[in-house]
């Protein structure tokens, strides 16, 4: 359980967070999610005590992070992918992290095991692969055992197979009762493996929602259908929550609040014959950048509108 | 990826019971330190060449003594004033090069490479950190000093044998020399830490140590005599010769004066450097 209350960083003139609040609950695995430069890893620096806030604060079960007896198992984090020696073996590292707490030998053979790293234990960490790096940093985030973990971007760089390898691990740690709390700047990437979304744009809280409801907000699933009868259609589909658009003399009427199954079946009891019937659901990346348009066109990006207008280019690579 | 022991099972957070009971003191982290500092092959080469320094020049020293002797220098200035403790100890002067930059290797190769970040997260306290890398390296560097010293003595009694400049380990001064030399490795070690720690930059960490100990005296000599009298012997290097020469000469400090003077110039770099590790962001 992470708890930021009007969590305040300022550098100098600059504010890199502004008056965040937010709960990661344990369970679920909730994204992190904003363009670069967002504020989102300065958060996270934040939240084990890397950084400290100018106003405000952030706790971790409870306690500010430092005043934990033993941090590494209330909060494991990975932070950057460099945060090691390179001419320390993978092995020396987590050995030397898990002797500050008294972690035993045989959980570090562990997490080397979990995170696939047995081969190259014994390396030097500064010869290891992007991909290696990051097993590494996961490694070293699960060495005690911690109720929250705590990722910044973990995908960055990896290939398919460790993309789907950290998601399989993320969703398999929220399944354990854990709080994950991932970054990322792909909404794409969290759209397979967040429940929860935590969305700042220029430092600021732009959304705090799940995943359905910010698709909803944001245009929803909008349902094409194309008929016979579009006028009749249209009368038989009214109702509350129900938005129907059209032009006329189109045969085709775009309805939002309905399913497409809801519509077909109501159509057949109508006898409306239907030509068409599909949902369109508007991309995740869409709903995000449009949530956090205003916030990266500050930056004085000529890339986002350009993405905003093409329809639904999915998966979009990059938001900036 | 259930690997992770089902030790918290449903959906509870925080310390649970039938956890394992972790928990960071003093005494792990100092024995992290210990491993993170044997654990890199740059410790093992630097305190070679240490080794390597203080030996051979202090006996290169010692044998050109004896040819200058032989050669019939005998009021060479040089050969008058020799003694086996300050011929055999002159390798110390390249030695304290090699331990100051390893000790600011240990810090600010932290922050150079991103550890600091994996350490801090592992001690949000921080302060244990720097106090167990004093401890460690001065530890580390007070036995190299002492080891170094007492060998390149022991070898140049053998090659002094029978010189003017010959001592053995028993007259008056000598083992007191000796030990504080390893006691000048050791607070220059652990200057060399603190500096690291302060300025979190391998090369502003070195120049700022070799400056102080190389170009400052060099510089006193532009001011005038009688402050070059007053304020010289307290300089770090100063205050650290007079630890560990035989005999004082006016205007230097006793040997137990320079000790304090160089412990407190020590305890002052330390200062500086809590002070920014607790202050300033990682």
């Amino acid at each position: 359980m992470i708890v930021a209350q009007q969590l305040t960083k300022r550098y100098g003139e600059k504010t890199a967070v502004d008056r965040l609040d937010f709960t990661v609950k344990p369970g679920t695995v909730t994204g992190f999610l904003g363009p670069n430069g967002a504020g989102k890893s300065t958060t996270m620096r934040m939240i084990v005590g890397l950084d400290s806030a100018s106003s405000g604060s952030v706790t971790v079960n409870g306690r500010r992070y430092a005043e934990h007896s033993a941090p590494l198992q209330e909060v494991g984090a990975l932070l950057e992918a460099k945060s090691i020696h390179p001419g320390r073996s993978a092995f020396n590292h987590l050995n030397s992290l898990a002797l500050t707490h008294g972690i035993p030998r045989r959980r570090v053979e562990e997490v080397i095991e979990l995170t696939g790293l047995q081969s190259v234990a014994r390396k030097r960490a500064g010869a290891f692969s992007l991909g290696m790096g990051q097993r590494l940093g996961i490694a070293a985030a699960l060495l005690g055992d911690p109720a929250t973990v705590m990722l910044d971007e973990p995908v960055n760089g990896l290939d398919p197979e460790g993309v789907l390898w950290i998601r399989n691990l993320l969703t398999g740690l929220a399944a354990e009762g854990r709080t994950v709390f991932v970054s990322s700047h792909l909404m794409s990437e969290m759209a397979l493996t967040a429940d929860h979304l935590i969305v700042v744009g220029r430092g600021r809280l732009l959304a705090d929602t799940t995943v359905k409801d910010l698709i909803r907000q944001s245009g929803g699933d909008t349902v094409k259908v194309a008929s016979s009868d579009p006028a009749r259609l249209r009368e038989v589909l009214a109702g509350p929550g129900v938005e129907i658009t059209g032009r006329s003399g189109s045969e085709e009427l775009e309805v939002t609040g309905l399913a497409a199954r809801t519509i077909g079946l109501k159509a057949a009891e109508h006898s409306i014959a239907l030509f068409e019937l599909s949902t369109k659901g508007v991309s995740l990346e869409q709903a995000f950048m449009e949530l956090t348009r205003d916030d990266v066109e500050y930056h004085g990006s000529t890339t986002v509108p350009t993405a905003h207008h093409a329809e639904a280019v999915e998966p979009v690579g990059s938001a900036v | 990826m259930s690997t992770v022991t089902a030790t918290t099972a449903g959906p509870t957070t925080g310390p649970t019971t039938g956890r394992p009971a972790y928990r960071v003191t003093m005494g792990r982290v100092v024995k992290a330190e210990w491993a993170k500092f044997w654990s890199l092959r740059s410790s093992w080469i630097t305190l070679g060449v240490a080794v390597v320094f203080l030996l051979a020049f202090g006996l290169i020293r010692d044998w050109r003594y004896t040819v200058m002797m032989n050669a019939g220098h005998v009021h060479d200035p040089e050969v008058l004033d020799a003694n086996a403790v300050g011929l055999s100890l002159f390798g110390l002067n390249f030695g304290q090069l090699a331990v100051g930059v390893l000790g600011v290797l240990v810090t600010a190769g932290e922050y150079s490479t991103g550890m600091i970040r994996s350490t801090l997260a592992a001690v949000p306290r921080r302060l244990p950190v720097l106090w167990s890398k004093a401890l460690i390296f001065g530890a580390v560097a007070f036995l190299l000093g002492i080891v170094g010293a007492f060998t390149a003595f022991g070898i140049g009694t053998g090659i002094l044998s029978g010189s003017k400049a010959a001592l053995g380990f028993g007259a008056p001064g000598v083992l007191r020399s000796l030990i504080m030399a390893g006691a000048y490795l050791a607070l220059i070690g652990i200057c060399a830490v603190a500096l690291g720690s302060l300025l979190r930059s391998v090369a502003g960490g070195i120049a700022v140590l070799m400056g102080t100990l190389l170009l400052v005296p060099g510089l006193m000599e532009l001011f005038p005599t009688s402050w070059q009298n007053n304020v010289s012997q307290y300089l770090p290097s100063h205050a650290g010769d007079s630890m560990y020469a035989l005999h004082q000469d006016v205007h230097t400090l006793s040997a137990t004066s320079g000790l304090l003077v160089l412990a407190a110039w020590t305890a002052l770099a330390l200062a500086g450097a809590a002070y920014r590790l607790v202050r300033s962001d990682a």
